[in-house]
């Protein structure tokens, strides 16, 4: 669904992208795992097209998307830190999305608007939003235009533990139903038993790209925070095992 | 797409800022009207006002406007809109309720005092440099990611074509005053909106004199009609290459 080609990207002497080549199909769910720093969200960005790649080229659905918007349409994506206009209402944030999209009434995705409780704050303006509350919207826009792609990035991130429950069983629904699902997290508890796949990066580089099981078995452990310790154990010698 | 420019014109209208400059502008024009016997002498007084005031407020609001609506238009982009549309459609909204305020500031109290073509050009020319200094705010947002940087860069423009332009032309006149440089003027003028506006507007309310023997050959050119539609279509130039430049540079821009 998505084919990332030898995407390279650098912010002046910084190499953030190098030599990326990834191939995402509907229904999986991505965990993309990696230090601070280590590319993620410019990768994203460079999906979203907020980021221009200086060499490389992404394909959705087998069209390159550098220059094109239309197929935003059919991407969720939810910000690492929302950022929202400050004099505007969670309520017109949401009319307005809502507006540009052309979504006819009664056609958007409620569900998360009603669970996390954002439906009975709708006149509340953005900038008195706790940075919880502002995930919880970006998480509802996220979800709201039943997308084929969902892009999250640090989905449960300041989220308490009921929310961060909530979202993920939203999310695992939305997998239920075969879209492609690309999460970024630090806190791999949160991705287990929802991701099928491990892209792990770092410096910029894609080390490994593999499924789930095929880690499990290769490191013999069956938890994801578990799987990635034995991984980034700097004594770990995949040959001897 | 005209949603977009709906929301930046709601944004903008509820502005504090923008309120005070269109009541500023009205109290300006009405003490001007109430003040000076002579309507032509008002109108020369709001000239000034539109050469003066109409481009630093143009300027210096929607760069601080353009960088404050950075998380707006993060969130766009991540919607299925082109980065030109959005643009060009956030531009829309500025230019609408910069037109908005001048109607209102000056619009109708010339419609109340001196209904007139002096009058609905004053309009015109006040709405013509809030055009193009808007598109020239959006340019100095594009290409400085900054915000101090950017509204520095867009003071500095006003003060250019303010005043250090008018010092460099006149620098020039004294160095080659023993040749005759009355066309090159005329091209030099159009270097300059600002001067550009002013010329234009002079002659229209017959102060060519003002102007000095140049005025005269001002006067041959700008009352020509084809004289008067080159101005208007460079003045439309300064409009179209500023936001093209935008254009080019926000659709590279990582965000």
């Amino acid at each position: 669904m998505i084919e990332i080609k030898s995407i390279y990207k650098n912010f002046g002497r910084l190499a953030a992208l190098t030599n990326i080549n990834l191939n995402l199909l509907a229904g999986e769910t991505i965990a993309m795992i990696g230090p601070n720093g280590s590319g993620k969200t410019t990768l994203i960005k460079t999906l979203l097209g907020l980021v221009i790649p200086d060499k490389g080229d992404v394909l959705f659905n087998n069209q390159s998307v550098l220059n094109q918007w239309q197929y935003r349409e059919r991407i969720g994506y939810m910000p690492q830190i929302g950022r929202y206009p400050d004099n505007m209402r969670i309520g017109q944030i949401i009319d307005m999305m809502v507006d540009l999209r052309r979504e006819k009434a009664g056609k958007t995705d409620l569900e998360l608007m009603k669970s996390l409780g954002i439906d009975r704050i709708l006149d509340k303006p953005m900038r008195t939003l706790s940075g919880g509350t502002r995930q919880k919207v970006s998480a509802c826009l996220a979800f709201m235009f039943h997308p084929d792609v969902l892009i999250l990035d640090e989905p449960t991130a300041g989220l308490d533990p009921l929310s961060s429950e909530i979202l993920k069983e939203k999310i695992a629904r939305e997998k239920e139903r075969g879209r492609l699902i690309i999460i970024t997290s630090h806190i791999l508890s949160d991705l287990d038993d929802l991701v099928t796949e491990v892209v792990y990066m770092q410096d910029g580089l894609v080390k490994f790209h593999k499924k789930v099981e095929e880690l499990q078995e290769q490191t013999g452990e069956m938890r994801l925070n578990k799987v990635m310790a034995v991984l980034m154990d700097p004594y770990y010698d995949p040959v001897m095992q | 797409m005209q949603k977009i420019t709906k929301y930046v014109l709601l944004d903008i209208l509820r502005n504090r800022f923008m309120i005070a400059y269109t009541l500023l502008l009205l109290l300006i024009s009405f003490s001007l009207f109430m003040l000076e016997d002579s309507t032509a002498k008002s109108l020369l007084g709001l000239m000034n006002v539109v050469l003066f005031i109409i481009p630093l407020v143009s300027l210096v609001f929607s760069t601080i406007y353009l960088y404050n609506a950075a998380e707006f238009v993060e969130l766009m982009l991540s919607q299925p809109i082109r980065r030109r549309v959005l643009l060009t459609r956030m531009y829309g909204g500025l230019a609408l309720s910069f037109f908005i305020a001048i109607f209102i500031g000056l619009g109708i109290p010339i419609l109340l005092y001196a209904t007139s073509v002096q009058g609905l050009l004053l309009v015109l020319a006040g709405t013509a440099l809030s055009l193009i200094f808007s598109a020239l705010a959006l340019l100095a947002s594009v290409i400085t990611r900054d915000k101090a940087r950017g509204i520095g860069v867009a003071l500095l423009l006003w003060v250019y074509f303010a005043f250090v332009f008018d010092g460099l032309v006149l620098l020039l006149l004294f160095q080659f005053a023993d040749y005759p440089l009355e066309t090159p003027m005329i091209v030099l003028t159009m270097l300059n909106p600002v001067d550009l506006s002013r010329i234009f507007l002079l002659l229209q309310v017959d102060m060519a004199a003002m102007l000095g023997f140049t005025g005269a050959v001002f006067q041959k050119y700008f009352s020509g009609i084809t004289g008067q539609l080159i101005s208007a279509a460079v003045l439309l130039m300064w409009i179209f290459i500023p936001l093209w430049l935008s254009i080019r540079r926000f659709n590279k821009r990582d965000l």
